[in-house]
């Protein structure tokens, strides 16, 4: 599902913050983006999203080199294939729960399909507030809402940028649970960004990034 | 769920911003739009009351005067000339049809005007109820002065001399009503008619009452000669003649109405450009607050850019929102524009001047809307600009 080739990332030309020589995740598996504070971890998931692209190497999602792809179609393939896990699950707060999901299958270019908009806040437990507005959510079915969003068009691949940092225990499990759970059932790869350690013990695929600094030469 | 909906949600969730938006541009397109209607209708009114007249013929004085009393009733006269002068006009090849007026006396603010039948015909005026006069001291109402003093077919009244009300009473020269005319939307509406030998009649009684005896045909007057040109080319020369060889002054209403229109214009263009400050106090507004909206979305924006929302999406995002702001402002001006001109319509028609009217629209109204998109066009530029080339990796990055 993603494959990864001498990736090199750097805001300057001649320093790298990221470095990573080669990964490889297969469909419908999870894997841990695990390092020190710094050390890339959201960068990563930017570029495996096609947010940023790489100063040199390859990043392939699904067998699409993204760098190949022109800024407009990068942006429809995210869309399409590709959720996306905020830390803080930030729904856009002037659209109902609903509403989130639908303009997340309006912006990705699919049809408006409101049957299964409903039919993913419902498997994941929120279909009793699907019109209520994100600050009439308490924080649990925001993050629901937000899961919910990252499926409801089917990605084959969700990533999560550290979605149990501010979490106590008890809600740290339940999103794990949440995000474990969801992907598997619509068989998406997941990759999640984070320095917690009480995830390391629900996923075994682990990718520790090592800290480069303030960068290094390249 | 489209970026119409979307842009529609934003300004849903900040009410009284996008109120003051929305009025700013509004009173904008309105004061703009106002000047326009109201041009469009004095134009309108002037035409009207001035079709088929190519000449006037008075008294010497102001050209100005001259039209405005002759036609538009508006103005006091100029004077009076002789009857024979007007009947050596009419004489004229170059003259089709001479309609006199006499002017001079009113009934509680509404001129009573002494003509021909043909005054009538010139507006195209039909009877209401009642006929027109046949005698001497028989009267034929507009339907407003009829409306407004609420006589009828049948009443007697008492002129006063003078044009405005208080004036000195005829009081025993009572006209009888014999006939009110339907609405025409013209100046004849407000007008009094009688029979040009009742004015003759009135004033002999009353110069007889201070001793003068003028009932001699040469010494008959009247106020105005309204001309038709038998020909086109009687505007080449009769003018000019009548202002050179004779005692009387000839004033073209054609010509007078666009001075007297040009004077007006001083002003509309002054409402209009307060109009215009106003549309750029919109814009800057607008502008404000898409910009401040640009730092409190930024994470917003991110996150629709996670969602696969290309940069021109955000933009056109904004824009919509701008182009949502101003069609409301726009659709809302011209309510506006047509609500102030019903005001001024209502107080010109207490002031028995000009008949306009608000509420006819007409499609040219709708480039008044094209000003309040251009303003919100300039406001959403820039931010719409910065949204689309914001980093969002950055953005991102910086709450994670």
């Amino acid at each position: 599902m993603i494959r990864i080739e001498h990736l090199r990332f750097g805001y300057r030309r001649d320093v790298d913050v990221l470095r990573l020589d080669d990964f490889a995740l297969e469909p419908q598996a999870h894997a841990l983006v695990v390092g020190p504070s710094g050390c890339g971890k959201t960068t990563l998931l930017h570029l495996i999203a096609g947010l940023l692209l790489p100063t040199r190497g390859k990043v392939s999602v699904d067998g699409q080199d993204l760098a190949q792809l022109s800024p407009r179609a990068r942006d429809r393939f995210r869309g399409q294939h590709v959720g996306v896990v905020l830390q803080q699950f930030h729904l856009l707060p002037t659209l109902t729960a609903l509403q989130n999901l639908l303009v997340a299958q309006s912006i990705a270019g699919l049809p408006v399909d409101r049957a299964a908009a409903l039919s993913m806040l419902s498997a994941l437990g929120v279909d009793e507030r699907v019109d209520a507005f994100p600050h009439q959510l308490s924080i649990g079915q925001q993050q629901r809402v937000a899961i919910a969003r990252a499926l409801v068009n089917r990605p084959k691949l969700v990533l999560a940028d550290e979605p149990t940092s501010n979490l106590d225990d008890e809600a740290c499990t339940a999103v794990a649970d949440l995000l474990l759970g969801a992907t598997e059932r619509h068989g998406a790869s997941l990759v999640i960004a984070t320095h917690d350690s009480r995830l390391k013990c629900r996923v075994a695929r682990q990718l520790v990034l090592p800290r480069l600094g303030a960068g290094v030469p390249a | 769920m489209n970026l119409l909906q979307l842009a529609w949600s934003y300004l849903r969730a900040r009410p009284l911003g996008t109120l003051l938006n929305v009025l700013l541009l509004a009173l904008g397109v309105g004061t703009i739009g106002f000047v326009l209607i109201v041009n469009e209708q004095i134009g309108a009114s002037l035409n009207r009351d001035a079709r088929g007249i190519d000449l006037v013929v008075g008294a010497k004085g102001s050209p100005m005067q001259l039209i405005l009393s002759g036609i538009f009733h508006l103005d006091a006269p100029t004077g009076n000339i002789p009857l024979s002068a007007a009947q050596e006009l009419a004489r004229n090849p170059l003259v089709r049809r001479v309609i006199p007026l006499s002017l001079g006396d009113s009934y509680r603010g509404f001129r009573i005007v002494g003509t021909s039948p043909d005054y009538v015909a010139l507006y195209g005026a039909t009877m209401g109820s009642g006929r027109l006069w046949k005698d001497e001291m028989e009267a034929v109402l507009g339907s407003t002065v009829a409306a407004r003093t609420g006589l009828a077919t049948g009443d007697r009244f008492a002129g006063a001399h003078g044009l405005s009300e208080g004036g000195a009473l005829h009081g025993d020269a009572a006209f009888t009503v014999v006939g009110v005319l339907k609405p025409t939307g013209t100046v004849i509406d407000r007008l009094v008619l009688i029979d040009t030998a009742s004015v003759w009649h009135v004033h002999a009684a009353h110069h007889a009452d201070a001793g003068a005896k003028d009932d001699d045909a040469g010494d008959r007057q009247v106020t105005v000669l309204l001309v038709q040109y038998a020909t086109p080319v009687a505007a080449a020369s009769l003018p000019r003649r009548i202002n050179a060889e004779t005692n009387l002054q000839a004033a073209s209403p054609a010509y007078e109405s666009a001075r007297l229109f040009r004077m007006i214009g001083v002003g509309a263009d002054v409402i209009r450009a307060f109009g215009g400050v106003v549309l750029a106090t919109a814009a800057l507004s607008l502008f404000i607050a898409l910009y401040h909206a640009l730092n409190e979305r930024a994470y917003d924006i991110a996150v629709l850019r996670t969602l696969g929302a290309h940069p021109a999406s955000i933009a056109l995002m904004l824009m919509l929102e701008a182009g949502l702001l101003a069609l409301l402002g726009g659709v809302l001006g011209l309510v506006l524009a047509h609500g102030l001109v019903a005001v001024l319509a209502w107080w010109m028609a207490e002031q028995e001047s000009l008949r306009i009217s608000a509420w006819v629209f007409s499609g040219g109204e709708l480039w008044l809307l094209v000003p309040a998109f251009v303003a919100a066009a300039l406001a959403a530029l820039l931010p719409s600009w910065r949204a689309a080339h914001a980093d969002i990796s950055a953005t991102l990055a910086r709450r994670g």
